[in-house]
């Protein structure tokens, strides 16, 4: 049995057990932490930095979906500071690749842009990097846009931990990573890809969209694949 | 009262901006009765004036004329509004900037028709080599996002800035 333990969120004392992340634990007390590449039923893997807060005694702000709680920890969601640092990280995400929400197939349900909205973003103040990159349209269903990847390695995870077929890679490091498939070939290649679709419906953006779709008109059901993961008795 | 100085200026958009902003219904009227369109494609000065209050940049800077433009803009504007996504985000025209600017002309102009081949040059500006949102060459006071913004969230703007105060558009706008 793993341990009860106490810590605090904001000031309030809730319970928690050994193991869990402080955002399982804030989650369950109803405490809203923005999240983007965190997604119930799979693992966490801290890529996108929306989620970070404040430890008390720690100096650097932590990611709240890969750090265990310990036992009178002391965190803090909101401030200034966070709002600061989670706009920063929103919008080093728009300038890294080429986002035009208004040609956009997830256009109005896109994380991302939610995102944006929710905490209060309405420019980036970093120079856009413009980098030329493929669109990967060789399966026949779905489409695959590195324009629009936040590289938050839902795919990855959800084709690997619940489909079982680790189609999805990522290859090289910093500004020049990318999600790769079945060792850095075209999709329709990748003979263990099942066309299950997972991929595409957790995508929190339109980097993955099933074909046949125009500007506005794909709207992710990622919440089949939380449902199948809960019934199998992952964590939700 | 004195009445406030209002500028807007179309650079590399759609006009779509525009339209929105003549489309926010009645609260035009009490708009209107309050400032003097100084400068805009809805009125005839050929000249950017010499003392405005507010001007409203619909479009992202794409050509060298553009550029001149957004510079002498600032230059005469107490508050500079970056309005609409290509204005802010560099948006649909900035689909372009991975490519060179040269190539993309001659691909359309050239090998994208069967008459009249040839890239214009004749009394049009030359395209810089990126089409870049508006704060990345001046100083931009306030964005108003959205492909194109709302209508109540232009009216909502533009009645703050005419009261005097900066508005905050954070969470009631959107991209795209
Ligand atoms: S993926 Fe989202 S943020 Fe990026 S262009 Fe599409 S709608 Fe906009
Ligand atoms: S469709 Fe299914 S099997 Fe194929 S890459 Fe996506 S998640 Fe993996
Ligand atoms: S393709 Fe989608 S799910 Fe995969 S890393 Fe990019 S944004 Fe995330
Ligand atoms: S949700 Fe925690 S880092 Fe992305």
């Amino acid at each position: 049995m793993p341990e009860n333990i106490s810590i605090r969120i904001d000031g309030e004392y809730v319970a928690a057990q050994e193991g869990q992340t402080i955002l399982e634990v804030a989650r369950a007390g109803g405490k809203y932490i923005p999240t983007l590449c965190w997604l119930a039923g799979i693992s966490s893997v801290g890529a996108c930095r929306l989620c970070i807060v404040e430890v008390s005694g720690v100096g650097r702000l932590l990611p709240a979906c890969t750090t265990p709680v310990q036992d009178g920890m002391s965190v803090t969601t909101t401030s200034e500071k966070l709002t600061q640092y989670r706009r920063i990280a929103i919008e080093f995400l728009f300038s890294e690749r080429n986002h035009v929400c208004a040609v956009c197939v997830s256009n109005n349900h896109c994380e991302l842009q939610a995102m944006a909205q929710k905490l209060g973003v309405t420019s980036v103040r970093y120079p856009y990097a413009y980098p030329k990159l493929g669109v990967d349209v060789s399966h026949p269903r779905y489409v695959l846009d590195h324009n629009r990847c936040i590289l938050c390695t839902r795919c990855v995870r959800v084709c690997t931990e619940v489909e079982g077929a680790h189609v999805w890679d990522v290859s090289g490091r910093g500004i020049r990573s990318m999600i790769v498939c079945d060792m850095n070939r075209p999709w329709a290649q990748a003979s263990s890809c099942t066309n299950c679709g997972k991929c595409v419906q957790v995508c929190p953006t339109g980097a993955l969209a099933e074909k046949g779709f125009a500007v506005d008109e794909m709207v992710k059901q990622d919440h089949n694949m939380t449902r199948l993961t809960a019934r199998r008795g992952g964590h939700s | 009262m004195k009445k406030v100085r209002l500028a807007t200026v179309w650079l590399d958009g759609c006009s779509g901006c525009h339209m929105s902003l003549l489309d926010i219904d009645e609260a035009i009227l009490a708009i209107a009765k309050r400032v003097d369109v100084v400068y805009g494609p809805l009125v005839d000065a050929q000249e950017f004036p010499k003392a405005v209050d507010v001007t409203l940049i619909e479009g992202a800077v794409s050509s060298q004329d553009d550029l001149e433009k957004v510079h002498t803009i600032r230059r005469w504007s107490k508050l500079v509004v970056a309005l609409g996504d290509c204005a802010v985000t560099g948006n649909v025209p900035s689909m372009r900037n991975s490519h060179p600017a040269r190539k993309m002309l001659e691909r359309i102009y050239v090998e994208g028709v069967q008459t009249n081949r040839g890239v214009p040059v004749d009394g049009v500006p030359a395209l810089l080599r990126q089409a870049v949102p508006v704060h990345e060459v001046i100083k931009v006071d306030l964005h108003i996002p959205g492909c194109p913004p709302a209508p109540a969230s232009i009216a909502y703007a533009l009645g703050e800035l005419l009261e005097g105060r900066m508005p905050d558009l954070a969470s009631k706008v959107k991209f795209g």
